[in-house]
């Protein structure tokens, strides 16, 4: 039976708008790339004095006589938080994922992997309400700080923002260590805790590994949940009651107050590359560590 | 130390169920002490079930019932004050596929003395000697002393399998378990189990489920036949496969079915 032309052609056309979706990820990551590079690169190359941009924490973008464009004050900002909130979620992120991958029954477990997905789900900008609110009003009555919007809330809503991933991808490194490795050491006699520490954690370390740097790379692309929680003052910490600003949060708050192609407008898109280099080399990282568990 | 008048392991009306299969049926057997008993059978007969009932492993996979007793050296296993920890420390267990943890050949060998927590006071010399002898003990260390800080997974599947046996021994267990050793090892390799297990007897009593009629044969001074979760028939090997008593048995052997 022969084939009708049309069904031929239609047939190759699908094949081709199958094969654009698939590389149509690669085009966007270029894109987005590309563009971002192009509207701050007449700067970038020009007028930008990098040790300034990278080591001064003087952030006056809109002096009237004096621009300063120094980001120093941001990074650590975003530092700051990002490592608090890491010091907070890998702890409890792995933890969970030992607790959902070893202690508990299927069904405990469904409703816990149900109910960390919807975690993953709330918006950022609600977990920005929460810490304006809830978390504000706790670091004022329970440190005595007179504001609550500060690194410690931030770094505890990014917290509790980045553990659903560092759960998933946790449980995932756990479940792919071979049931083989849990039963050879339960048949010496192991205890639980021995077997999750002398077995299955060095078996799963990369992928543990690769879950806590996901986590990273979560904490330091948010956006509206740090600028509502961090006070968003430039300013360089002495503590965590302090005030502190990120990078994320300052392109949001000041891109649509910059005159297009201004001078400020440029350098936000500078530090835009810059948020996109980070959370690039972090999760560039990540997957190699996974794939280097796959290959063994 | 082996005395063929002592039953290491003791079993009375033993059932098990996993959930409402009953994959065991009163089972009654004694198995000597110091000499190697296999357990022979078609797929799915509980062989292999029997013998993970003895260092209770079976209890990992949660909804298994068990009934009747079990005796261990005249000590019964399923009471609520055995320590399941002590008792897998005297009843080791060689799985069907060699499974040793990824850590070092010889972190492997010490892995169940440190989790019994023995390590902590011995001297490195004495941690030494105790992974040579183990290793001498299952003709290992002419071939791994070079590599005993190699990772165990990536030793040859002949060697990780008797890196298996290996680590069981420093902690001097009663009864080894051998649930199909050699079935992912060729012929030379199962050759060189065979010769190991008979040299670990009369110190240690092992009791081997085996597909392999031959190696039945070559290794075990008694064989246990079972069928459907029943034990059939349990006799000295030469007798069992000569001069079987159930005419069920004497199927099996000719294979008539399998």
């Amino acid at each position: 039976m022969g084939r009708g032309r049309l069904e031929i052609i239609a047939e190759s056309l699908i094949e081709w708008v199958i094969r654009l979706c698939g590389i149509s990820a690669i085009i966007f990551i270029f894109a987005i790339f590309l563009f971002v590079f192009k509207e701050g690169a007449e700067f970038l190359f020009n007028e930008l004095d990098l040790t300034e941009f990278f080591f001064s924490k003087e952030w006056y973008p809109t002096s009237g006589y004096n621009k300063r464009y120094g980001v120093l004050a941001l990074i650590v900002g975003t530092g700051s938080v990002t490592i608090l909130a890491m010091l907070i979620a890998v702890p409890f992120g792995l933890g969970a994922a030992v607790f959902i991958s070893e202690f508990c029954g299927p069904r405990l477990k469904e409703s816990l992997k149900i109910l960390i997905e919807l975690l993953a789900a709330i918006p950022s900008v609600v977990w920005g309400f929460i810490g304006l609110t809830v978390i504000n009003q706790l670091i004022i009555h329970v440190f005595n700080a007179p504001v609550g919007l500060n690194i410690l809330n931030g770094g505890i809503i990014l917290a509790l923002m980045s553990v659903p991933i560092i759960v998933s991808i946790g449980e995932d490194a756990l479940k792919a260590v071979p049931d083989s490795y849990r039963e050879a050491a339960v048949a010496m006699g192991a205890t639980r805790w021995q077997l999750i520490r002398r077995v299955l954690l060095p078996a799963a370390k990369n992928g543990l590994l690769a879950a806590a740097l996901l986590g990273v790379g979560r904490a330091v692309g948010e956006t509206m949940a740090v600028l509502m929680a961090t006070g968003h003052s430039v300013n360089m910490p002495n503590s965590v009651l302090d005030s502190v600003r990120t990078l994320t949060a300052t392109i949001a708050a000041e891109l649509g107050e910059a005159p297009v192609n201004s001078d400020h407008y440029q350098v936000l898109f500078i530090i835009g590359l810059l948020l996109f280099s980070i959370t690039f080399v972090v999760n560039m990282t990540a997957d190699l560590i996974v794939r280097g568990v796959r290959k063994k | 130390m082996s005395n063929p008048d002592t039953y290491c392991i003791k079993t009375t009306g033993l059932n098990l169920w996993y959930g409402d299969f009953q994959a065991l049926k009163d089972i009654n057997l004694k198995i000597r002490q110091g000499i190697i008993t296999s357990l022979i059978g078609p797929s799915g007969c509980g062989k292999t079930t029997l013998l993970r009932c003895f260092n209770r492993i079976n209890e990992r996979y949660g909804n298994v019932k068990t009934t009747g007793s079990t005796l261990i050296l005249d000590e019964d296993i399923y009471t609520p004050e055995v320590s399941l920890i002590e008792l897998r420390k005297s009843v080791g267990m060689v799985f069907q596929r060699p499974n040793p943890l990824p850590i070092s050949v010889y972190e492997n060998v010490l892995f169940g003395l440190k989790i019994h927590g023995a390590t902590e006071s011995q001297e490195k010399s004495t941690r030494d000697e105790i992974v040579e002898k183990a290793l001498r003990e299952v003709f290992l260390w002419n071939e791994l002393k070079d590599k005993l800080h190699r990772r165990a997974t990536d030793l040859q599947l002949d060697q990780q399998q008797k890196l298996c046996i290996a680590r069981l021994l420093p902690l001097k267990p009663e009864v080894i378990l051998m649930d199909e050793p050699c079935s992912a090892l060729d012929s030379e390799a199962t050759r060189g189990i065979e010769e190991l297990m008979l040299g670990l007897i009369p110190k240690y009593t092992i009791v081997i489920v085996t597909h392999n009629m031959a190696q039945a044969r070559r290794v075990s001074h008694e064989c246990i036949f079972m069928l459907m979760g029943e034990l059939i028939e349990h006799s000295p090997t030469d007798q069992l496969f000569l001069t079987p008593r159930d005419e069920r048995t004497a199927d099996y052997i000719e294979g008539r079915y399998g």
